[in-house]
């Protein structure tokens, strides 16, 4: 006997609780059997990209900080290294230190809040995110002391970073450095040996490496399936070829290998960090730059490894004190060209995990 | 009348029949049982919703407390008001119907869901001879009783006319069927050992508590129960970050409160039922009161609840359902055999096991126990968790002669 | 293994059920205390307080008592209501270039007062538009005179947007309690605004104040 069944199609999103901002999948369904997936954006579109031919280089700073929302250092970061490349710009190493220092924070917040999140998908009530979130507060702490806001930092500008560093940051980045570790231990034992999670992660959503070059992912997730390719070991920048430090990987390229990563990647910002502090000598943090800068006639691609992945800035300019075009290579973007060959085929719960694995922030999607 | 019969073995019924016995008239027989009734349902309604409101507090503090919040504390002591407050929030909500749901199926829901809910407390002694806890073949009421909440959930999801309600609906009905076996058989178990059916004869059998006779048993109950009532980690059915809210995603109003009251019920009455099937109930020790043991051990239960909530996350549909029929089907049926042998063995007859015996039974079922996990651990997946250690490939070799030095690896091992 | 890692998840979550180190929250604007806590945040002993306010000694035993409380903030902070000293400002309206949303509406006409200190614009107007600012701080940097600060505060919540409009008479009379955001010469006088006093327009510049002498030298003696 055969019961007729008719495939369903789901709109998840764009207001849904796991799609990680207004981002809708129309995923047909056959039961909980995934058959088809097609994703749908551009629900956050800002037009940041055309907002920047309008304004000057360093206005454009303010606009960075809202592509990857949880992750505005390394945006801010990834900018200046463009517009410095373009108009030739060099930066005093104090300033370069400080950087290097709040990218690599930022990092692990933008980590912590990958973890946080792709266990709530997973199912836990709120715990392990509430945790990551008490980390990440701190590190937004910091980031008050250093720029005044939390989120929307506007820290860096070409040349340097806008200011240097408040006395008493030192010693709570000390603090922080010293109990760090220990908490990314405790938050280790809530998730890396739990049954649950080992059963729900652990070959699911396996992407090959070969794939993931192909479609050109970055970040953890290209990293998840073993290539060790990282854009602060490979073309070093800042001050990264003077700190020590590893590039985990994974080795099968499932879900847990991307959360595992992301854990080690973790420690070694820290190793990074606290090398740094160690390093950093007194000295000017910012080389002195006009308020409107103009550079040549020219167009310069600059790749920088942001916690998601290479974002990149194409920037051409025609002379002015604005930029011609502007293009962002955004990761989370690019990191979802092999969605639909990752969903297709597991049930509706991996769907959530696995899309979630991959940590996209819808503000760099749709820029 | 045979229901008389039944209902007559309940001290307060008759106590509540016997006082307005005595000054009515003995041809409105039937007015007296009505008042009883209504009185008497009165007392468990009110008793289930205030520990229920009880509860939701209770279990928004602890997990708030576990996630190092602090849980509500603003509206009266300690946030104690805080259900009433929400209660007051919902309804005054507007009631919406959605355009294209069944009306009287989506209406009937809620009170499907929530009637067995409060029937099952009904029988549940709170101590000797509460309510109706010498129902005869209470057992197998409260099973019964309680896979209804199966038919309402699947009415809601049904009814509502959405996609996410309807796969939460028949998770639900998949799950809820697959768990209500091993639930059944473990509780058979309970019932061997105890030789007796009714509620309160099965407190009276627990001389050792049955958690420390039969923790197999055990585990299998509180497993297939937490999944029975939906909670971490077999919350699929409204699982919030996938289908929204599940079977309830179109409810509002006075018709949400009903069904969130439900499920915060249910938690009340599996901690209430463990409490009698394997805690031994109201029986406790010193010049404390049996219902005051009774409702410490229900709130022992419940924070245990709310702290593999607070702490786990959840399993995938056919994750839950093979650990149903390959992990708990089998470990009940080994638990069954295993008491129905040694209960035979023993032989008790009229007077039941006895303490020498239960020790004995102890003994014996810890080990095999502590077997049986073992080989339904290997049997599940243990060997699944071996990884292969990773290889950098290939595209590495672009940086290779550059920068990780000795000082780097070293440094790593010293972390 | 064998159940072990859900075991260790249980005891990571006891762990920071007891301490009491763990908690994140600050409660805000108000804060619930016990009869302890409202002794220690009035600063009054225990017997004191029954005698002098029993209403709230009875709050507290019910846990009702609240404190108030505010949030701990880096003297840093990019906050609302921004500082400007009408004194410092010669109406260049460099900020309201630089400003990346353009918020900042500046109106001058000639003036031939203060001309001790040389002929400044006059200021008919000067407008922030706080409901669109996204307190990226641009206009202060951009501010040679100093006269610009970011505000402290960020308790700016207001019922109509026309409200949000920060004009030159709300400018003038706000409190100055600038942050020290782009500001050294107030970090290194290691200045809270959240503490400290009200800045004068003379001490929040980032140049020493010229003498009397000084002043007649480059001025009256032209
Ligand atoms: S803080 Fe930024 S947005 Fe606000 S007025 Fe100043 S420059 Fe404009
Ligand atoms: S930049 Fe400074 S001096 Fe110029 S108008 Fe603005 S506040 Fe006044």
């Amino acid at each position: 006997m055969s019961i007729n069944t008719q495939p369903v199609t789901i709109n998840l999103g764009p207001q849904h609780p796991s799609t990680h901002g207004v981002f809708r999948l129309r995923v047909t369904f056959d039961g909980e059997q995934v058959i088809d997936v097609e994703p749908v954006f551009g629900y956050l579109h800002r037009g940041t990209e055309k907002l920047a031919e309008e304004r000057n280089y360093v206005q454009i700073v303010t606009l960075t900080d809202r592509l990857d929302y949880v992750a505005a250092m390394t945006n801010n970061l990834a900018y200046v290294r463009a517009v410095e490349s373009l108009a030739g710009i060099s930066v005093p190493d104090r300033g370069m230190y400080l950087r290097v220092i709040s990218a690599e924070l930022q990092r692990i917040a933008s980590h912590l809040i990958a973890t946080g999140f792709l266990l709530d998908e997973l199912g836990a009530f709120h715990t392990p995110l509430i945790y990551c979130f008490r980390e990440r507060e701190r590190i937004l702490e910091l980031f008050e002391m250093l720029c005044g806001a939390r989120i929307t930092v506007s820290y860096m500008r070409p040349g340097g970073v806008f200011q240097d560093a408040p006395i008493d940051f030192w010693p709570r980045l000390d603090d922080f450095l010293s109990s760090m570790p220990g908490y990314l231990d405790e938050l280790e034992g809530l998730i890396t040996e739990n049954e649950v999670v080992l059963a729900r992660t652990r070959d699911m959503g396996i992407l090959s490496a070969q794939d993931a070059i192909d479609a050109s992912i970055t970040g953890p997730v290209l990293r998840a399936t073993g290539v060790q390719w990282d854009l602060r070991k490979a073309e070093p920048h800042e001050v990264y070829d003077r700190l020590d430090f590893d590039v985990p990987i994974g080795s099968v390229g499932d879900t847990y290998d991307r959360y595992y990563v992301r854990v080690q990647e973790m420690r070694q910002s820290l190793r990074i960090v606290q090398q740094c502090v160690e390093q950093i000598e007194p000295g000017p943090v910012r080389s002195e730059t006009p308020y409107f800068i103009r550079p040549d006639a020219v167009d310069t691609y600059v790749g920088t490894e942001s916690p998601k992945g290479e974002l990149g800035f194409y920037i051409v300019s025609d002379g002015g004190i604005s930029p011609y075009r502007m293009h962002i290579r955004a990761p989370s973007f690019i990191n979802l060209t092999t969605l639909r060959d990752l969903l297709v085929g597991w049930k509706m719960a991996d769907l959530i995990v696995i899309f979630g694995s991959i940590d996209i922030v819808v503000g760099e999607v749709d820029r | 009348m045979m229901e008389i019969e039944i209902l007559r073995s309940g001290f307060d019924f008759l106590g509540i029949y016997g006082f307005f016995d005595g000054f009515m008239p003995d041809n409105l027989d039937w007015l007296v049982f009505l008042i009883t009734s209504v009185i008497l349902a009165m007392v468990i309604i009110n008793a289930l919703v205030i520990s229920t409101a009880l509860l939701t507090w209770f279990e928004r503090r602890m997990l708030g407390r576990f996630q190092s919040r602090l849980g509500p504390n603003r509206w009266g002591p300690f946030g104690l008001l805080q259900p009433i407050a929400d209660l007051v929030k919902l309804l005054t909500k507007e009631d919406t119907i959605p355009e294209g749901a069944d009306k009287p199926v989506f209406t009937l829901a809620p009170i499907v869901f929530l009637v067995p809910a409060l029937i099952v407390f009904a029988v549940i002694p709170l101590h000797g001879s509460s309510f109706l806890g010498r129902l005869n073949i209470g057992l197998i009421f409260v099973i019964a009783i309680t896979s209804v909440n199966t038919l309402a959930i699947f009415m809601a999801g049904w009814s509502s006319l959405n996609k996410y309600a309807m796969f939460g609906a028949m998770r639900a009905v998949a799950m809820l069927v697959s768990y209500e076996i091993p639930m059944g058989i473990s509780v058979v178990g309970v019932a061997i050992a105890a030789q007796t059916l009714g509620l309160s004869n099965v407190v009276l059998a627990q001389d050792i508590p049955f958690i420390l006779v039969m923790p197999l048993g055990f585990l299998v109950f509180i497993t297939a129960a937490s999944a029975e009532m939906s909670r971490t980690p077999f919350d699929l059915i409204e699982s919030d970050s996938e289908l929204g809210a599940g079977y309830h995603t179109e409810y509002s109003g006075a018709k949400f409160a009903l069904l969130q009251l439900t499920e915060f019920m249910a938690p009340v009455i599996v901690a209430a039922l463990v409490t009698t099937l394997f805690l031994s109930g109201w029986r406790g020790y010193g010049p404390i009161p049996g219902p005051v043991w009774f409702i410490i051990k229900t709130f022992v239960v419940l924070f245990g609840f709310v702290w593999i909530r607070a702490s786990w996350p959840r399993l995938r549909v056919d994750q839950i359902m093979s650990l149903a029929w390959k992990g708990l089907l089998p470990l009940s049926i080994v638990n069954l055999f295993v008491i129905a042998v040694e209960v035979f063995i023993f032989n008790p007859g009229e007077a039941g096991l006895s303490t020498r015996d239960l020790l004995i039974m102890t003994g014996i079922n810890w080990s095999i126990t502590i077997i049986a996990l073992i080989v339904i651990f290997n049997v599940m997946g243990q060997s699944k968790l071996k990884r292969p250690e990773p290889v950098a490939l290939p595209l590495a070799n672009m940086y290779a002669n550059t920068t990780v030095s000795k000082k780097a690896t070293d440094l790593a091992e010293a972390d | 293994m064998y159940g072990l890692g859900l075991a260790k998840g249980l005891v990571v979550t006891a762990k920071n059920l007891v301490l009491p180190s763990r908690m994140m929250t600050i409660q805000y604007p108000d804060r619930k205390v016990g009869l302890l806590g409202l002794s220690k945040a009035t600063d009054t002993s225990l017997v004191d307080l029954i005698r002098k306010d029993p209403v709230n000694v009875f709050k507290a035993l019910l846990g009702i008592a609240d404190v108030k409380t505010s949030l701990p903030q880096h003297p840093r902070f990019r906050g609302e209501e921004f500082n400007w000293y009408e004194q410092r400002c010669t109406g260049c309206a460099s900020c309201a270039k630089y400003c990346p949303l353009g918020i900042i509406e500046i109106v001058t006409s000639e003036s031939g007062d203060q001309m001790q200190e040389g002929q400044k614009y006059h200021l008919d107007k000067f407008d922030i538009d706080i409901g669109r600012c996204m307190f990226c701080g641009l206009c202060v940097e951009a501010c040679p005179y100093d006269a610009l600060h970011m505000g402290s505060g960020f308790e700016e919540g207001k019922y109509r947007r026309q409200d949000l409009v920060i004009d030159k008479r709300q400018l003038v009379s706000a409190k100055k309690k600038p942050s020290t955001w782009f500001r050294p010469q107030l970090s290194n006088k290691n200045y809270d605004p959240h503490k400290g006093k009200n800045v004068k327009w003379d001490s929040a510049g980032r140049h020493e104040k010229p003498s009397l002498q000084q002043q007649q030298d480059k001025w009256a003696k032209r």
